[in-house]
């Protein structure tokens, strides 16, 4: 096993140099430094000598990838791409191009995130399955042709609609919960209601129609008939049989994206002015921050890479047939 | 069945306790003497010698304090003093050394001194870095890693203390100004009038390479003939030549003090890691103090105890007293205890807070302009019933900024070379676009169409109309006498009269997207109007910098808004030597007339009088006939203000105007309770729905349990 996880993380090496590749060849294709200076140093008064100040002051003077100027392997190593590559092996961020330190930055935003991206991910799991469960429950009666059809409209709907209904019938219409915000501590519950809310209707069309999917491969097996012959209640074959065995490919879901659950939500966050990690990345990007781009996306590979990893260990906990070697 | 009940009664309970269920803010907070507002991008720098955009220097202006500030009633825009105990003495002195008398002409100027006298007494905002030890030496410095522990913002470090502002914190802001450390945007434009400066520059650089990148780099050393102290109270600011818009600049922040022992207490190892940094946490000496910083939600003013005091001004303009402005004469500022600016990017939750009372003050976005106003038969904006209802006031002015669409001069088709045929090209286009129809359309109507390079409130601004574009105030020459124009440049009916070819011509523009889609649509039926074709040239914003910088764009939009209120400003756009392409200057179109130019540098010199109006005049009347731009509009300011606001006047130079401005904090808890009680009925029907899908639920379970049996 630790063999196993040793091979994984070693893989993991050259696929997130290649991410960073494609990130720096993507961001340089659309922006060179001296966009990035100007964007930084404001439309008014901006001379050359400033431009190259600030180039030089933030490290973008050098070449992206081969620098012409040396010899030998530091025609490789004194490059934008090395000198800012290397740092991130050792999740070592630096600091963002308005000179804030970006480890700063994500420590104090990631909890935001969870705060929101928790409990979404917690309700909306319970709910999807209770609803897959329940439709599995009436299967073949109007209820589950009306839920199907349900889920299927709710499927349909762009979240961006979801957000506005949202925010428009509970906090503005009804005045049930603050349109956007956030606090810090308890106080956050009540900026955390809507926005969870929203997400977890949003998510409930795919998410029960894929769990219902799951389950109707279970409804036919063995195990089921037999737990039926004892006699038990059909909610109990389904809620504690049936469920129990539909969890390996719900878990194995579930924990690849665990970890992701740190990097936030974009649009979310950044409707409900959320100040976590997703709406951290949407700025960096309208700002032309690359050190946190580069961060950001750096950091969500490494978190998925380890998401897959974890995914495959969890195989190993629900289903003792699965070795990994 | 007891909780049940309890829970079915909970939203009632907590709608009978009076606290708004929709309430973002903290119910002790309800009767505070706070602003709310917004901020809808998160500053940059609140480093006063690199911040410049407006949602920067919206903070830095209330905690830094240069030597002059703007009087807050008085239009025209006027000067007085802020921390000098008066204005600055000016005087010029000839390449010898020889002080010259006052009237002397700009060419005849070797040097200007400046003199400034600060009051002594003013001192800085409580702060760690003047925090002492019994001993008198600084507390906080020489920080180890064990010090840091616990100490995640400035307000965890539980010693404070300040001092008294001296001159040579504002000297050591001006070095500041040259240090390649800090990048000021200014500086470029400084070093070409502050004796001394670009020297210091490179004086700095060299040192600054010799020490680590993080270290403090003490700029008291290095003495430079620019700014010198004159007394513990005074200084002198040395310009290498004659330029009077100087002044001007001493009311920025850019010219605020700077106390170096700041500097050395962020230089210490790990405050960078926990961003407590200048840019971050500014130390000041005006009427409020950053007690709050976070920029990625909301960042708090709150009153500065060690304020040295002001009063609400006893004079204004004829009307203000009238309109309750100065109700307040005389009191002591700031009149407010704090100001919460919370980070809000999207218009529908910044719209409707306000609606609701959570924000006192807001601007209106087109999708709730119709919502918000409404205009009389005889074009007055005027609020609508339903703002009207809620005792909101609109308040309106008209920005001292344009946004124009210019020709590049450099274009062989439509600039200079095109000599004659060119300028009437560019005239018939000014005729044929209707920048009228585009401020109805797209404005809201919240712009007026210029008739020059100059908006209303700056001096030299005339309520006249241009005769190129215009046959009678309000009449826009007909599209007849475009093509007429058009022909005699050599292009009837938009094709050239040599080859036959359509006339073909280039937007460029970084405007992308849907929005965007409309307008441009717009441009082009504008064009069309006179048979030619316009090409519209997208790109990203970096794209069209280039194509600016090396001259590539052919015809393009852009706007300026003011730095100072001085004709200059508005006038250099269009100064020759000041370029853009080739030469990185601010004029854009790449625009030169020898007249002009010799006028401008005439017109710079002058005091504001007849003599300068005409030649100002004479500028207006060269640029209106060679059509360089299309002085298209000023936008018109909409700003909406809850009942409870109070000294709300609109001053466009003045970045510190938050001291003046008052709050009603019981009419407000009332206005809030009563707008954001909450709607219940939904709940019920909500029960009812949800018991309609239980009910065939449940018998259907039921059956099928029966079923089974």
């Amino acid at each position: 096993m630790i063999r196993y996880i040793l091979r994984r993380l070693l893989y993991a090496i050259p696929i997130l140099i290649g991410v960073n590749i494609i990130t720096f060849l993507l961001f340089f294709v659309v922006n060179t430094p001296d966009d990035m200076a100007r964007i930084h140093l404001g439309a008014k008064h901006v001379t050359p000598a400033a431009i190259e100040q600030w180039k030089a002051e933030h490290g973008y003077d050098k070449p992206l990838f081969i620098n012409g100027g040396q010899d030998g392997i530091r025609a490789v190593t004194d490059t934008l791409f090395v000198e800012r590559s290397l740092k991130l092996f050792s999740f070592d961020f630096g600091k963002a191009d308005d000179g804030r330190d970006i480890a700063r930055d994500i420590e104090t935003r990631m909890w935001p995130s969870l705060a929101i991206a928790l409990p979404v991910f917690i309700v909306g799991l319970l709910v999807n399955v209770t609803a897959a469960l329940l439709l599995i429950f009436y299967r073949s009666t109007r209820l589950e042709y009306v839920g199907i059809t349900g889920l299927i409209a709710l499927m349909s709907i762009s979240s961006l609609f979801y957000i506005i209904a949202g925010q428009y019938f509970i906090a503005i219409l009804w005045k049930w919960l603050p349109i956007s915000g956030y606090a810090g501590g308890i106080d956050a519950y009540k900026f955390i209601l809507l926005p969870v809310l929203v997400s977890v209707a949003a998510g409930l069309g795919s998410g029960a129609r894929w769990y219902r999917s799951i389950f109707l491969e279970e409804i036919g097996k063995d195990y089921v008939r037999t737990a039926r012959a004892k006699g038990l209640s059909e909610l109990r074959v389904l809620f504690s049989h049936v469920l129990k065995n539909g969890m390996i490919p719900i878990l194995t879901g579930a924990v690849v994206v665990l970890p992701l659950l740190f990097t936030g939500s974009l649009v979310t966050e950044s409707f409900f002015g959320i100040p976590g990690l997703g709406s951290y990345t949407i700025d960096a990007i309208r700002a032309q921050d690359f050190a946190i781009v580069q961060s950001m996306v750096f950091l969500g590979s490494a978190l998925y890479i380890l998401g897959l990893l974890l995914t495959d260990l969890s195989y190993t906990l629900v289903d003792p047939r699965v070795k990994l070697t | 069945m007891r909780d049940w009940i309890f829970l079915l009664l909970l939203p009632a309970l907590l709608w009978g306790c009076g606290d708004a269920w929709n309430n973002p803010y903290p119910q002790e907070e309800a009767n505070s003497n706070t602003l709310y507002t917004v901020f809808e991008e998160r500053p940059k720098h609140l480093d006063p010698a690199r911040s410049y955009s407006s949602n920067e220097v919206e903070f830095t202006g209330q905690i830094y304090e240069p030597p002059l500030q703007y009087h807050f009633l008085k239009r025209p825009y006027t000067l007085e003093p802020l921390t000098a105990t008066g204005m600055p003495v000016v005087r010029h002195w000839d390449k010898a050394g020889r002080e010259l008398p006052a009237g002397t002409p700009p060419e005849a100027i070797a040097r200007t001194t400046y003199d400034v006298s600060i009051r002594p007494g003013i001192r800085y905002q409580p702060h760690p870095a003047f925090a002492l030890l019994p001993d008198g030496s600084p507390r906080y410095l020489g920080l180890s890693a064990q010090d840091f522990e616990g100490i995640d913002t400035l307000g965890d470090f539980t010693h404070t203390g300040s001092r008294e502002l001296t001159a040579e914190d504002y000297v050591y802001e001006i070095k500041r100004l040259a240090s390649p450390r800090i990048n000021s945007p200014i500086f470029g434009l400084m070093s070409e009038y502050i004796e001394g400066l670009d020297a210091l520059n490179g004086e700095l650089l060299k040192a600054s390479e010799k020490l680590p990148k993080d270290a403090w780099f003490d700029l008291r050393p290095f003495d430079f003939p620019g700014a010198k102290l004159t007394g513990k109270y005074s200084f002198r600011i040395t310009l290498k030549a004659h330029y009077p818009q100087f002044i001007y600049w001493l009311a920025m922040p850019f010219f605020a003090p700077i106390p170096w022992e700041a500097e050395r207490f962020y230089a210490q190892p790990g405050m960078a890691e926990r961003n407590l940094n200048l840019d971050w946490f500014p130390v000041g000496t005006g009427p409020f103090m950053l007690s709050e910083n976070d920029p990625n939600r909301r960042m708090v003013l709150s009153r500065n105890p060690n304020f040295h005091g002001e009063s609400y001004p006893a004079e204004g303009e004829a009307g203000d007293a009238g309109k309750g402005l100065l109700a307040d004469a005389g009191k002591p500022l700031p009149l407010l205890e704090r100001a919460v600016y919370t980070l809000e990017k999207e218009e529908i939750p910044q719209w409707n807070k306000f609606l609701q009372g959570y924000y006192d003050v807001s601007g209106i976005g087109s999708d709730n302009f119709d919502q918000a106003v409404q205009f009389s038969p005889e074009g007055e904006a005027d609020l609508t019933p339903q703002m009207k209802e809620k005792g909101i006031r609109l308040v309106t002015a008209v920005a001292t900024s344009n946004r124009y669409m210019g020709f590049n001069m450099k274009d062989p088709l439509l600039g200079h070379a095109a000599g004659d045929a060119g300028r009437k090209l560019r005239q018939a286009i000014s005729i044929a676009v209707d920048y009228e129809e585009f401020i109805s359309i797209f404005l809201n109507g919240r712009g007026i169409p210029a008739q020059g390079p100059l908006p209303p409130g700056i001096f030299g601004h005339h309520d006249d109309f241009n005769p190129v574009v215009y046959s009678a105030p309000g009449r826009r020459r007909s599209i007849g006498e475009a093509k007429r124009l058009l022909a005699e440049a050599g292009y009837p009916n938009g094709r050239s009269a040599r080859t036959g070819e359509p006339l073909v011509l280039y937007f460029d523009t970084a405007a992308t997207g849907p929005e965007a889609k409309s307008r441009l649509d717009w441009l082009v039926k504008q064009f069309r109007k006179l048979d030619v074709q316009l090409v519209i040239r997208a790109t990203d914003y970096n794209r069209f910098q280039d194509k600016m910088l090396t001259g590539n764009a052919q015809i393009f939009e852009w706007g300026w808004n003011a730095d100072y209120p001085d004709p200059e400003n508005f006038l250099f756009l269009l100064y020759g030597p000041n370029a853009k392409a080739g030469k990185n200057g601010e004029n854009a179109a790449n625009y030169s007339n020898a007249e002009y130019d010799r006028l401008f540098a005439q017109m710079k010199g002058m005091a504001n009088g007849p003599e300068r109006q005409r030649v100002i005049d004479r500028m207006t009347a060269i640029l209106r006939e060679d059509a360089p731009w299309l002085f298209g509009f000023f936008p018109k300011g909409f700003s909406l203000q809850h009942a409870w606001v109070g000294n709300v006047k609109p001053n466009l130079m003045a970045n510190n105007t938050l001291k003046y401005r008052r709050i009603d904090a019981g009419l407000r808890a009332l206005s809030r309770a009563q707008w954001n009680r909450p709607v219940l009925w939904p709940l019920a029907v909500g029960a009812l729905a949800l018991l309609a899908m239980v009910l065939p639920a449940w018998r259907q379970y039921r059956r099928h349990e029966e079923d089974r049996a």
